[in-house]
């Protein structure tokens, strides 16, 4: 029983790990960049979130607000700072990016100072079931995620702006020739991986309520590891990387021995399967046909 | 009034000057070729015309209008349309989701069953393969696709660049035949082609590229009977 606890524990990290790593995987398939101040917009969104809960107390509007000025903070920073750089060097890019990252950090040290602020989203206690004991925040990320998820690759397969997102990502060219106005998907990407960043700083500060200005540093990495392990620009290869992250972390954790070497396990993990396969669980291997 | 003009373009490549001030027509109703040898600048212009290239100069008008500023997807939803030279399906789409892309420009599509439909009666080898994923496709069946693709947006002009490259030559003549029945349907082509004797055969007018300039024009049968041609692209 405890097993299966753990377990449920690690899917729920995972999905939060896995709503992260969607924004890096869609921004690289898409716009072919590593936007590395995307950790960073998580840890707007929870100083977004703080502010609403303090000056309202309701969660919900709180999730909102972090949302939508997550959704306008991903769209300014690309147009701003990565949209100048189209066509630029990788590494102009890569180092603006880190350059935000920095840039996001600091002025949040500014405006709310370096000490935690604790965020109490909604004290939800425990539920028990067939001998099972698990928080209820555990199970709202769980399931938040899952239809999430599941709303974003319905998205992505079957309407129109989906579509061009996945020709977008195969070929740019191509898609421009289909009538796609590239900038536009571009910064609707950004859009939605900004607001699933939003969600993931709530679902992290329900678990643990401090809040700093690096609350998205450690997760940020993390979940870019679960992308890459998942195959980078794959949706499915970044939920499933997720999971797995995720179910690792929770299982180490649980094992005193090994407890204390989790996040070097779970950097570990990616070098053997990068050793194995390259391209990542799900990564395509480009193939040309003549 | 010419459906495109195109005046004096130039365009560059860092300092590299790809096409140096190339002027060409193309009217309703015609097929025209571009013929040139590797590195003529063919595709440049193909790609220049259509914005996927925008640092550009000159000027390129399309039913009068002019596009030269105009980023590529505007100028798809204007009507003009482009096989690009290797096809450029979208290889991990299925057939039938690669057509439904290609139908991206038009707005409220309440012909798309019946365009579609248009589609598979003209390549009945895409109807039998419409679920199947695009990049497990012959190359042939992939130009059939790419082909198949640009005529869903309805296209005035449907540009072609090297529809007959890495074919059979049983293909060849296939692709040669649909360009004429897409013509005669009433879409303006401009067609790009190494294979210089079969463009020529089916072209109203053709002009020849070569190392970025336009060297001679005149009609099809002309181009083809012009000893300069025959010597430099039909083999004697």
């Amino acid at each position: 029983m405890n097993f299966i606890e753990t377990l449920i524990n690690g899917l729920s990290i995972g999905s939060t790990y896995a709503m992260i790593a969607l924004g890096y995987t869609m921004v690289y398939g898409i716009a072919k960049m590593l936007n590395f101040a995307h950790g960073d917009v998580i840890m707007v969104g929870g100083y977004m979130l703080y502010v609403t809960l303090t000056a309202t107390g309701n969660p919900i509007l709180g999730l909102l607000a972090a949302v939508v000025f997550c959704m306008l903070l991903g769209i300014t920073i690309e147009k701003v700072a990565y949209k100048p750089l189209r066509g630029a060097s990788p590494l102009a890019v890569l180092i603006t990016a880190i350059g935000v990252s920095y840039l996001l950090q600091s002025t949040a040290q500014i405006i709310f100072g370096s000490a935690p602020k604790m965020v109490n989203v909604a004290s939800l206690g425990n539920v028990s079931f067939v001998g099972l004991t698990i928080p209820v925040y555990v199970l709202v990320t769980l399931v938040c995620s899952l239809v999430i998820m599941t709303a974003l690759s319905l998205f992505v397969k079957f309407t129109r702006t989906g579509r061009a997102m996945i020709a977008v990502s195969e070929d740019k060219g191509a898609a421009q020739l289909m009538g796609i106005n590239v900038n536009r998907i571009i910064m609707i990407t950004f859009a939605i991986g900004s607001a699933l960043a939003a969600f993931a700083g709530l679902f992290m500060l329900m678990k643990s309520p401090s809040l700093t200005n690096t609350l998205g540093a450690m997760p940020g990495i993390k979940a870019f590891t679960a992308a890459v392990i998942g195959g980078i620009g794959s949706i499915p290869g970044a939920m499933l990387g997720g999971i797995l992250m995720g179910v690792v972390e929770a299982i180490s954790l649980k094992i005193p021995l090994i407890a204390p070497y989790t996040d070097a396990i779970e950097f570990l993990i990616l070098i053997l399967i990068l050793l194995v396969r390259p391209t990542g669980i799900m990564g395509k291997k480009r193939r040309e046909k003549v | 009034m010419a459906l495109l003009e195109v005046k004096d373009l130039t365009v560059y490549y860092g300092v590299i000057q790809a096409l140096k001030g190339i002027s060409f027509e193309v009217n309703e109703g015609e097929i025209v070729t571009l013929i040139g040898a590797n590195g003529a600048g063919k595709t440049t212009t193909m790609q220049s015309v259509i914005g996927l290239i925008p640092s550009r100069s000159g000027s390129v008008l399309y039913e009068g209008q002019d596009i030269t500023k105009m980023p590529c997807h505007k100028i798809v939803h204007l009507g003009m349309s482009q096989v690009p030279e290797g096809r450029r399906i979208f290889q991990e789409l299925t057939v039938y989701e690669n057509l439904v892309m290609g139908a991206y420009s038009q707005k409220k599509s309440a012909s798309f069953k019946e365009d579609i439909d248009k589609i598979y009666t003209r390549f009945p080898r895409l109807a039998e393969r419409k679920n199947q994923i695009a990049g497990t496709l012959s190359g042939g069946e992939q130009q059939m696709l790419a082909m198949g693709r640009a005529l869903m947006s309805h296209p005035k002009l449907l540009m072609l660049d090297e529809p007959s490259m890495g074919l059979s030559p049983l293909l060849v003549d296939q692709v040669f035949e649909i360009i004429q029945d897409i013509n005669k349907d009433g879409t303006t082509i401009l067609l790009v082609e190494q294979n210089a004797g079969k463009s020529l055969a089916i072209s109203h007018r053709a002009y020849v590229l070569e190392t970025g300039s336009i060297v001679l024009s005149g009609t099809g049968a002309e181009l083809a009977a012009s000893e300069s041609v025959k010597k430099a692209y039909l083999g004697g």
